[in-house]
Formats: C-alpha cells, structure tokens, sequence
C-alpha cells in the first residue's frame, strides 16, 4: 500500500499544478467590485498571466467561483444553485469585503458574507480591493490547490479514501471538516 | 412656485378633505384625507389648472408613535405647466390602508407595491399586490421602525463549518 499512496500522491501533485494554472473561471459580479474584477480581467493587469484568462459564462464549465460583490439573502438561492453546478473539484473566492462579510451593509437584506451559503476559500477584502490584492488572492489559491487544500479537495481526497477502507474493510472516520456541505433552505 | 395648486385644491375640496397644507424651500405640499385621496388625485391629473400627468413617486413614511403612523408620500409633476406637487395621506397603525392610485396612473403599481412591501401599508384596489424587493417568504415589512434591525430571513444556509475559518 505504501507503494500505491506513493503514486496516487505524485499523480495527484501533478494534477493539482495543471489546475493551479488554468482556472476556468465564473465571475458572479452583482455589485460596483465588477468593475475592478474588469480591470484585473483587462491587459493592464492581466489574470491571464496567471492561467486564470477565462471567464465562462457557465457555471458548468468553470471550476473557480468569483463571488464579486454584494450578495443579498434574496440572491442565495441563486448562488447555491451556481455553486452546485460547477464541476469538481471547484474553488471558491469571495471578492471584496461585501462578499467576504457583508461590508457595510448590515440590514435586513443583506447576507453577512457568501460564506453563510456557500464554501469560501480565499477572501480578498477591500472596497473594492486594489487588483494587486485580486492578484495576491489568486496566488494564494494557486498555493492552496497546489498543497490540495481547497475545500471541495479536502471532501474529494476524503471520499475517496473512505471508499477504499470500504473496499479494504478497514474503518475510516471522515473528519468533520471534510464532509461534503449541505446547503439547505432555511427555517426562519 | 406652485401655489396655484394649493390654492385650487383647497377651493375645490371644501368638506374637510385637505388637512393641512404647506410650502417648504418652494415645494407645496398637501395632507390629504384618506377617504379622499383617489378623489384629490384625480382632480389634480385632469384639472386645466394644476394637469399633474406624471406620476414621479410613491412611497411610506413610519411615523413610529404618532397617529396616523403611516404616511403615504406621492409626488407628482405637471409637464405642461412645469409645476409640482406633495401629497400625504395619513394611515392608522391598526388599518393601514388606503385606496390604490392604480387607476388614476398605471405607474403607481409598482411603487404601491414596493411600499407595501417594506411599509405594510395596504392599498385597496391594486390589480396585484404582492412583495416587490423582497422575497415571497419574507415575514413582515423591514422598513418599519419596530422591524429589527439586526434581524435577518436567510433563504438558504449552509450546514456546517469547514475548518480554519
């Protein structure tokens, strides 16, 4: 077994530096940060040095959400339904502080942050933030996919490790904070 | 500016039904009753002197702790004549109702329905009143002064925590 988890590790790395480099992103722009997800997205700036040149305007063919601006309680749903359609293994990053927390908005219509939703795993705060920060945030995520420790990489490589202890009869305990997010309509 | 509003209102309407009226850094202004607010607002749309053919805003007021604690605030403007208008319509906390203006300027429907929506106030004679900004499950009217402000309704949530964060 040695052996075997030597290799899945390699294949695995290999895999992970393909996908730090070419995140097919969806922007979900619903507020004034669009603008400056515009300017990272333009020449000057230039996203595509990263890999990450191209934003899908399908939820079904990116593999990164970029949550740019406001979300609204009224919107959830939305988001939910976006989040799920995406392919795995997905990546989540919340642009700006509306997205990360709610920002200033702090009333009866406003979601205090994506991540009561949806799984975030790179937060770049500012209002909006400066496109060095967008770029700071996406070297940073580029890291994380690398080591395999986006979220939604964390549930696959426990899911499959679970399902081989099936296979082997081994017990295997799922951490918590690998079980796969459920993300349920809300009682009040 | 445009007194000759107040002044023909105020001639027409002789039973009681204009309140009060006022003028403010030259807006005119009218608190109308509101058994008679369709009534003055007609009037105010077809008569030669005062024409006000567009409908600009409609909206709510809580005045938490006073009666009547619902005002209903209508602007309206005269493009032929270039004048301007304010009118208010007092509703009670324990009937906040009023009739629809829905006939009078089919614009009126959504701002109806949107202070409706925030404001609780019910306008009788409106073709479709149902929630404008916020969603259907939405319980109360978030604009009122009693509303919590740190109240919230999510619609979805998700169900655990992922570490580090």
């Amino acid at each position: 077994m040695g052996f075997l988890d030597f290799a899945t590790t390699k294949i695995e790395a290999a895999a992970n530096w393909a996908r730090k480099f070419s995140l097919f992103q969806y922007p979900f722009v619903t507020a004034c940060c669009g603008m400056e997800f515009m300017s990272v997205a333009a020449p000057k700036y230039d996203i595509a040095r990263f890999g990450a040149e191209f934003p899908r305007f399908s939820p079904r063919q990116a593999d990164l959400l970029i949550i740019v601006g406001t979300i609204t309680e009224r919107q959830g749903p939305a988001l939910r339904r976006i989040y799920e359609q995406m392919c795995e293994p997905k990546w989540v990053v919340a642009f700006g502080v509306c997205a990360s927390t709610g920002g200033f908005y702090q009333n009866y219509s406003t979601m205090p942050g994506a991540d009561q939703a949806i799984p975030v795993d790179v937060y770049i705060p500012g209002c909006p933030p400066r496109p060095e920060q967008v770029l700071d945030g996406l070297i940073m995520l580029q890291e994380r996919i690398q080591r395999g420790e986006g979220h939604n990489q964390i549930v696959i490589a426990n899911e499959k490790a679970a399902a081989k202890a099936q296979k082997l009869g081994i017990a295997y305990d799922v951490p918590a904070t690998a079980i796969r997010p459920r993300i349920e309509a809300s009682k009040g | 500016m445009a007194q000759i509003v107040l002044d023909r209102l105020t001639a027409e309407f002789r039973g009681g039904e204009i309140l009060q009226t006022g003028s403010q850094h030259g807006n005119e202004w009218a608190r109308v009753r509101r058994d008679a607010w369709v009534k003055v607002a007609t009037f105010l749309r077809d008569d030669p002197a005062t024409k006000m053919e567009m409908f600009i805003d409609l909206t709510g007021v809580d005045r938490f702790s006073t009666e009547p604690r619902f005002d209903v605030v209508l602007h309206l403007y005269s493009v032929s004549l270039k004048h301007r208008v304010r009118l208010y319509g007092g509703c009670p906390e324990n009937d906040p109702t009023i009739d629809s203006l829905c006939g009078v300027w089919e614009g009126a429907n959504w701002y109806e329905r949107e202070a409706y929506d925030l404001y609780g106030v019910r306008f009788k004679g409106h073709p479709d009143l149902r929630r404008i900004l916020m969603y259907p499950e939405f319980v109360g009217h978030p604009l009122r002064k009693d509303y919590p402000k740190e109240k919230r309704q999510p619609l979805v949530r998700r169900s655990q925590v992922e570490a580090g964060e």
